[in-house]
């Protein structure tokens, strides 16, 4: 802090005070624990506000809980959400891989390109495309009984299928950077080296490549289980009629029976799901925060 | 550099087939835009046209939502910029156990779901009596993307030379001039790239926005109430434009790229 003071002077160090205060504060801090304070209060009229009925309880939370039918979501989703980072994972692991190490250096730029336009593209877009792909008479359905491979059309958007199929390709780049980052970093040569003591290369990928790319990992799989967790977009979008995801419970506690304080009480159990995971992830692969957030 | 394998073959192969994935759906998507078919789909055929660009111009919503969405993304860059770099140089100058928590702090936004920041910013603001609106999703989108700008503000602080203020400050400059004149030439790259990241995750927000914005749309919000009710193909059209606008951006910073490997090459001292 003397340091900055030195550096940049009075006025300078307390506008950058200022401006992380109003950040960290203003922005995250309380706004976080308003919500965790309004998910223990009652959903009152206006008039009621503050009257002898505003009293702290655990109702809202007791409304999940005497829930069947959301817990049943709740748990579905963290399944899904779990599942959807392992397949992302199986996928971008061997392209980060061979990104990484096998690839031309000189393709490098153009094959990442290319990657970054669906990345910038909405993630609304993105699912809307599947929307269409998948559709009953769309043209996957279409294709695969032109080729012959099926005999009728698929009803893609069946249980959960459509979500997975959409959350998989909308975040599968958020688990190949992060991947890819950490692999290149690994020095080729103890790949070599591996290879010249006679490692079979099931072996080498195993002792000498995942563990170096822990954070990595780590870091893709917190970004992608968080983001299917808490995708709005493609549950409501891809979803068939037996398909519920937890966003969308939490939705109709805000929108449509106006109830905040049961809707911040949900929102609250995703926040805690999420910090959850983050905090397993980090035990898990021993990394820590910094290497995450990167 | 690794001799070429029999096996490389085989990861080009997924290599090619990974960016077909990625790429094959979006031109789905837009191919749709010209297909003169009521409900949107590349299939069947019906034949080309271009009344679905001629209704999404016509469209008086759509404008709205659009100058909607330019507006809130300058408005988060214009805030998410300055914080993210304030952040980012106050965190560099502290260190131990306050600054852990302090990072922590600053990344946790990044880590949480969209819903829950929609939701607190919402519930927060309202204890102040401010109503929902654009205001509130720009301080919500805020909230996690000067995140960013802080991280790349402070990857780049790492490469500098902080021999250069004392010099400075040695000679007889102001703080101020330290400021502008040394440490922020230094930090520019990490801030127009934080401004540009700032900017297009603005733009592609959705879920913040959609608790935050009270009636307001914005184009993530309008295309998303189109593809639920009444859906037609000017959101494919819509795709197209916005989808051709990001590969124009891509491609031109491939080539500005491109340029400055090539002059920094030939700058390069030989021998």
């Amino acid at each position: 802090m003397s340091d900055l003071l030195n550096r940049y002077g009075m006025v300078l160090t307390a506008l950058f005070v200022i401006l992380t205060g109003f950040w960290l504060l203003a922005l995250v801090v309380l706004p976080n624990l308003y919500l965790f304070e309004n998910s223990f209060r009652p959903y009152l009229p206006v008039a009621e506000i503050g009257g002898p009925k505003d009293v702290y309880s655990l109702n809202n939370y007791l409304t999940f809980f005497q829930s069947p039918i959301h817990i049943s979501v709740f748990v579905w989703t963290v399944i899904y959400s779990a599942l959807v980072t392992v397949i992302c994972f199986l996928i971008a692991y061997p392209l980060a891989y061979g990104l990484a190490k096998v690839s031309a250096r000189a393709l490098l730029p153009t094959i990442f390109l290319l990657l970054f336009i669906p990345l910038w593209v909405s993630e609304v877009l993105r699912s809307f495309a599947w929307f269409i792909i998948l559709a009953l008479r769309g043209p996957l359905n279409a294709g695969l009984l032109g080729l012959g491979i099926i005999e009728d059309p698929v009803r893609w958007i069946m249980g959960f299928r459509g979500v997975i199929i959409g959350l998989v390709y909308t975040y599968v780049l958020f688990m190949l950077f992060p991947l890819y980052n950490a692999i290149q970093s690994l020095d080729t040569n103890q790949i070599e080296a591996a290879e010249d003591l006679g490692a079979p290369w099931w072996r080498i990928h195993w002792r000498v490549i995942l563990p170096h790319a822990k954070p990595g990992i780590a870091s893709g799989a917190v970004m992608v289980f968080m983001l299917s967790a808490g995708s709005i977009l493609v549950p409501t979008l891809l979803a068939s009629t037996n398909s519920r995801w937890f966003t969308e419970i939490i939705q109709q506690w805000m929108f449509e029976s106006q109830d905040w304080n049961t809707g911040s009480a949900y929102a609250f159990l995703l926040l805690i799901l999420c910090t959850v995971f983050v905090s397993v992830a980090m035990r898990v692969f021993r990394v820590k925060l910094s290497d995450i957030a990167k | 550099m690794r001799q070429p394998r029999r096996s490389d073959w085989l990861f080009h192969l997924y290599l090619v087939l990974f960016l077909v994935y990625m790429i094959l759906p979006l031109v789905v998507m837009g191919g749709a835009a010209f297909n003169d078919s009521r409900f949107p789909s590349i299939y069947p055929w019906v034949g080309w046209t271009d009344r679905w660009f001629v209704e999404l111009w016509a469209d008086r919503r759509m404008w709205t939502a659009f100058f909607n969405t330019i507006w809130v993304a300058l408005a988060v860059v214009a805030l998410s910029v300055p914080i993210g770099t304030a952040g980012a140089i106050l965190i560099n100058s502290i260190a131990g156990r306050t600054r852990s928590l302090i990072y922590a702090l600053m990344v946790a936004p990044i880590l949480t779901p969209g819903a829950v920041i929609g939701i607190s910013t919402l519930l927060f603001w309202n204890g102040f009596s401010v109503p929902a609106g654009l205001h509130l999703s720009v301080l919500g989108q805020v909230s996690y993307i000067a995140a960013f700008v802080m991280l790349l503000v402070l990857a780049r602080l790492q490469s500098f030379d902080r021999g250069l203020e004392e010099a400075a400050l040695d000679l007889g400059a102001s703080h101020a001039q330290v400021m502008r004149r040394i440490l922020l030439p230094h930090l520019y790259p990490a801030i127009g790239a934080g401004a540009a990241i700032a900017f297009f995750q603005s733009i592609e927000n959705f879920n913040v926005t959609l608790f935050t914005r009270g009636t307001y749309d914005t184009l993530t919000v309008y295309v998303f109430s189109k593809v639920r009710t009444g859906i037609t193909p000017t959101i494919n059209a819509l795709a197209l434009l916005l989808i051709a606008v990001t590969l124009v951006i891509a491609v031109l910073y491939e080539v500005a790229r491109r340029r400055r490997a090539a002059l920094a090459a030939a700058l390069e001292p030989r021998g």
